[in-house]
């Protein structure tokens, strides 16, 4: 049990970095900015393939500085000339924009890399078990994401709450206006922030391409799940998302390991009353384990109707 | 003096028209509706290739029948298909090819039953190279309908038959994706294991969403608890890579006993994840069975197309769709599907396959190949890792035949 308990919250703190390291860029732009960018999971996705084409000439470490400056500054232009233009509209056609920009970009990629996974390999300093709990490995590249999630938590902590550039962004978002009479270039301003936002998002693509598998569709396989982080952790809050992407890591992992079903319940109880077929037969004997991946989204309907600032929001979604 | 030259002249024309026709190739178009966007695409892709090649060599191989492959879109989506089917018909093709998502599969079953019957004289004919829902030929077989893969009941048949032989296996853990293809992988297992080999213990019986999961690492922790040193797993694409790169990470000491090991990409993961010589697959064949035109077949395909042979099943199909056509001397769905009916043929690897009329199931040798480090010098890599797959065990067509509930309503 014990063994269990230790390798399941391992398991879980990794996998919860893991989607903050990719919800983290997304935190930004959609909970600081406002702006729903359904094209963000493509910025990731473009981290990876051009960090993996960048850590074939040069190494896996060139990439990880290189690619997500290259991709923050296509983030920045695309705010600058596309997303500026539509922003002034209000919010459903900046959503039909980025969801348009999505399939391009998948397309773009497709054609570049083609539909097959590439072979983008974790770098082979950090291509080592790190230290072993029961017998299974935790390698170290597992850690170094950790590292690194916590490491952008922590700037991007410090420079939104602590900075002359942070307290503009947040004073931005709730009155443009009055930033703007004060001097500061607003849109300026949104176009670093989106910039910045992609850039992370490319970081997140260059780390987690080795470890994930890095091919055309894996864009629209992570999408989801990134707007669950951001809604339940609360938007504005940054420390909100990064509760959330623990609590959801844990959450599923632990599910996984729980292989208990409401018939198994009953019968530990002594009560034998499971119906034995149809969809009631099916409800009575589903485990934990089987709808482990499914709860995050009922967490995210759950949190909409009980509380929907999410948990540590103060805006609705 | 008129009448004469007229008759001469029109016999002269039924004579050449005759001579035209004899000369002018029998031609046959083929419809092939799989997935060419989305997430399936590259799947469907290597399948349409993989027909265009085929359809390529036997036009130039027989000068009599020229057969023509299109691809047609279906998204995945059952809906569509019927759709793009449609199209298909419409554009003069008879014989429709498919094969990803059983989903799929049962649509087409349907529509081309209804179709044949209700458009006497203009039958179409459906065959299936992927779609392994043993359904398909028992409780919704048709007349129709011919799969050229084993069923999923089959290759779980042939490996049990193999794993009979390994006394070394104990412990079996079952992990499968959760929709039909997964239910029927474990179902297969479990019976099969059960009859031939009591002995083993199922330590773990697991199912997950499709493609939805995106670290494994919890379920290698479930599996690795449990002491398996075997898993059976029927997952394909992302949820095949990612499960065996957690493996690869957390040290996990299993065999992988697959249905898609070897499908685009597969070959990349199992590198790196650093697996070598644990991960095996059950198919109908793979590159370095020693057979030489085999190996000379897969060479002309690699250097054609760029990409190897996943689908041996669909070489298979196209050299009997060509034999049935020919031996029938006839290009009408009617008369090739009653060639077909009982047709024996030699598989890509020269060995006997035959279509058994009861179901219009094959049935082939079934490979069972491991996937490790080579000298690619000598046979072929995949993927361009360097590591590629060499056997571990054959089993004879005859010792996978599997009874069928099919009753199948033939045409008078």
């Amino acid at each position: 049990m014990l063994e269990l308990v230790i390798i399941s919250t391992l398991n879980g703190v990794l996998y919860g970095m893991l989607l903050f390291l990719m919800a983290s860029g997304l935190t930004l732009i959609f909970s600081m900015m406002g702006v729903l960018n359904f094209a963000h999971a493509s910025f990731y996705m473009l981290g990876a393939f051009f960090g993996y084409q960048i850590s074939k000439f040069t190494g896996f470490w060139v990439g990880l500085v290189v690619a997500p400056v290259v991709v923050g500054g296509i983030g920045a232009l695309v705010e600058r000339y596309g997303l500026r233009n539509v922003h002034r509209h209000g919010h459903v056609p900046e959503l039909l924009f980025t969801f348009g920009l999505a399939y391009v970009i998948e397309e773009v990629v497709q054609m570049v890399w083609g539909k097959l996974p590439v072979d983008y390999r974790v770098p082979g300093a950090l291509d080592f078990p790190a230290f072993t709990v029961f017998g299974t490995n935790y390698p170290a590249y597992k850690l170094f994401m950790l590292a690194i999630s916590v490491a952008i938590f922590i700037a991007l902590l410090v420079a939104l709450t602590r900075t002359r550039v942070g307290l503009i962004i947040q004073a931005a978002l709730t009155h443009p206006n009055m930033v703007a009479m004060l001097g500061h270039d607003v849109p300026k301003v949104f176009m670093l922030v989106f910039g910045v936002g992609t850039g992370l998002a490319a970081v997140a693509g260059v780390i987690a391409g080795p470890a994930l598998v890095t091919q055309a569709n894996m864009a629209g396989l992570l999408g989801p799940i990134l707007f669950v982080v951001v809604v339940v952790g609360g938007l504005g809050s940054l420390t909100g998302a990064f509760a959330a992407s623990l609590l959801i890591g844990l959450v599923q992992t632990f599910a996984i390991s729980l292989d208990v079903s409401v018939a198994s319940v009953l019968q530990s109880l002594g009560i034998d009353a499971a119906p034995s077929g149809g969809v009631l037969g099916d409800l009575w004997n589903v485990t934990i384990a089987q709808i482990g991946p499914i709860i995050p989204y009922l967490l995210l309907v759950l949190v909409l109707i009980a509380r929907p600032t999410g948990l540590l929001g103060n805006r609705e979604a | 003096m008129v009448k004469t030259l007229a008759r001469i002249t029109a016999a002269g024309l039924v004579a050449l028209a005759a001579s035209t026709a004899l000369a002018a190739p029998m031609s046959l178009k083929i419809a092939f509706v799989d997935p060419l966007s989305g997430g399936g695409a590259s799947t469907g892709e290597a399948g349409l290739k993989t027909f265009q090649f085929m359809a390529d060599q036997l036009n130039a191989k027989n000068t009599d029948l020229k057969l023509e492959v299109t691809g047609y879109d279906n998204k995945l989506n059952p809906q569509e298909s019927l759709v793009q089917l449609q199209k298909a018909i419409d554009s003069g093709a008879r014989i429709v090819v498919q094969g990803n998502g059983s989903s799929v599969g049962a649509a087409l079953i349907d529509f081309v039953g209804k179709y044949n019957d209700r458009n006497p004289g203009k039958e179409i004919l459906y065959l299936n190279y992927a779609a392994v829902d043993p359904a398909l030929t028992n409780a919704k077989c048709n007349y129709w309908h011919f799969r050229f893969d084993a069923n999923s009941d089959i290759k779980m048949a042939a490996l049990t038959n193999y794993i009979k032989g390994k006394p070394e296996i104990k412990k079996v853990y079952l992990i499968n994706q959760d929709y039909s293809h997964g239910q029927a992988v474990r179902a297969a297992a479990r019976a099969m294991l059960k009859e031939k080999r009591p002995d083993i213990q199922i330590v773990g019986d697991e199912v997950a969403p499709l493609q939805k999961v995106n670290d494994f690492s919890p379920y290698i922790a479930k599996i690795k608890a449990s002491g398996a040193d075997t898993v059976i797993t029927g997952n394909w694409a992302q949820d095949m890579a990612l499960l065996l790169k957690a493996a690869g990470d957390a040290g996990l000491q299993a065999n992988f006993y697959t249905y898609y090991g070897g499908g685009s990409g597969g070959p990349t993961a199992i590198k790196q994840a650093n697996l070598p010589d644990r991960v095996f697959q059950i198919s109908e064949g793979y590159a370095n069975i020693d057979y030489k035109p085999a190996h000379d077949f897969e060479a002309a395909f690699r250097a054609k197309t760029g990409q190897e042979i996943t689908y041996a099943r669909i070489v298979n199909l196209m050299n009997v769709l060509s034999k049935a056509t020919l031996t029938a001397k006839s290009t009408d769905p009617k008369a090739i599907a009653k060639a077909m009916d009982a047709i024996h043929n030699d598989t890509l690897y020269g060995k006997d396959s035959f279509i058994r009329p009861d179901d219009h199931q094959i049935f082939q040798p079934i490979y069972i190949s491991r996937f490790g480090p080579v000298d690619t010098a000598k046979v072929m890599d995949s993927e361009n890792t360097g590591w590629g797959w060499t056997g571990a065990g054959e089993i004879a067509a005859q010792d996978t035949l599997l009874p069928t509930t099919c009753k199948m309503d033939r045409p008078s």
